[in-house]
């Protein structure tokens, strides 16, 4: 397991996960800058990605669509905003209609990745997802069922019980 | 499976840093909306706006208790939030995992080591 923290607010809506890799940053970073990499990590094995535009630049695009069970082929974009190779990428992650325009009724998840050289061939990779409303916890709720580990609730109320512990 | 709360007007309702505040007060269940509003730069009417909305969002109650009225947090509409989150995370740690498969899967064997 490489996941080494994930911190999640319930009420500031974000999530970071930091993840710990035996490789360099510029190995790394392909994981994101290679569109072929891309697609084999991005998708959960039931709905895989294809990505078919990949322009990894502040300004660009990537446009991919994931192929389900029953052939259904959700459709999503990132929204680039920094690229700094090896170490820094930020974008907007949002869904597609049909015909790829924007599907402005699904938020977008503002999603910020840092790479970092930790030594000793090791390379510490954050990734920090903000979610501007409501719609977009929907929506990542059908992912989560689609990646088919749902965690029991009583795990659940027991990290909620510690939070509660926490603060009262 | 899942309870169907409104999760417009949840996540909506806890976009703001007072309402989540009184959320948190609220989980002790001991004050009313007087006693909430003299915490807060603001006037009664405006904290009772905000535990409005989140009452409408179903993430605080307002209990009777004796002759007091208490506003209380509602710990099951907290938890769907929280589930949210847990789904989102276990995403992510797919794709990690998926990363680091493919990662092991193109990286050099390592050279043997010298004792």
């Amino acid at each position: 397991m490489t996941v080494t923290t994930v911190d999640k607010s319930a009420s500031a809506l974000s999530m970071t996960v930091v993840a710990d890799f035996a490789a360099s940053p510029e190995r790394v970073w392909q994981l994101w800058a290679d569109p072929r990499q891309l697609e084999r990590w991005w998708g959960p094995p039931t709905y895989p990605a294809t990505v078919t535009s990949h322009d990894l630049r502040p300004g660009g695009r990537v446009e991919y669509h994931m192929t389900g069970p029953s052939g259904d082929q959700p459709r999503g974009y990132w929204e680039v905003d920094e690229v700094q190779p090896p170490h820094r990428l930020t974008f907007r992650d949002g869904f597609l209609k049909d015909d790829g325009t924007v599907n402005s009724d699904l938020p977008t998840t503002v999603a910020l990745v840092t790479i970092e050289d930790r030594g000793n061939g090791q390379t510490r990779m954050s990734i920090e997802s903000h979610f501007p409303s409501t719609d977009a916890m929907e929506q990542l709720l059908a992912m989560g069922m689609q990646e088919g580990m749902r965690q029991a609730v009583g795990q659940i109320d027991a990290i909620l019980a510690e939070d509660l512990a926490a603060k009262v | 499976m899942h309870l169907l709360p409104n999760y417009d007007a949840m996540f909506g309702a806890l976009a703001d840093a007072t309402r989540r505040d009184i959320v948190r007060r609220a989980i002790a269940g001991a004050e009313g909306v007087a006693e909430m509003a003299s915490h807060y730069p603001m006037s009664f009417a405006a904290v009772q706006k905000h535990v409005a909305i989140l009452e409408r969002a179903g993430l605080v109650t307002k209990q009777r208790i004796g002759r007091r009225k208490v506003v209380q947090t509602n710990l099951q509409a907290l938890l769907v939030a929280r589930r949210l989150l847990d789904e989102y995370e276990e995403l992510w740690r797919g794709r990690i995992a998926r990363m680091t498969d493919l990662i092991d899967e193109t990286s050099e064997p390592s050279p043997p080591k010298e004792t």
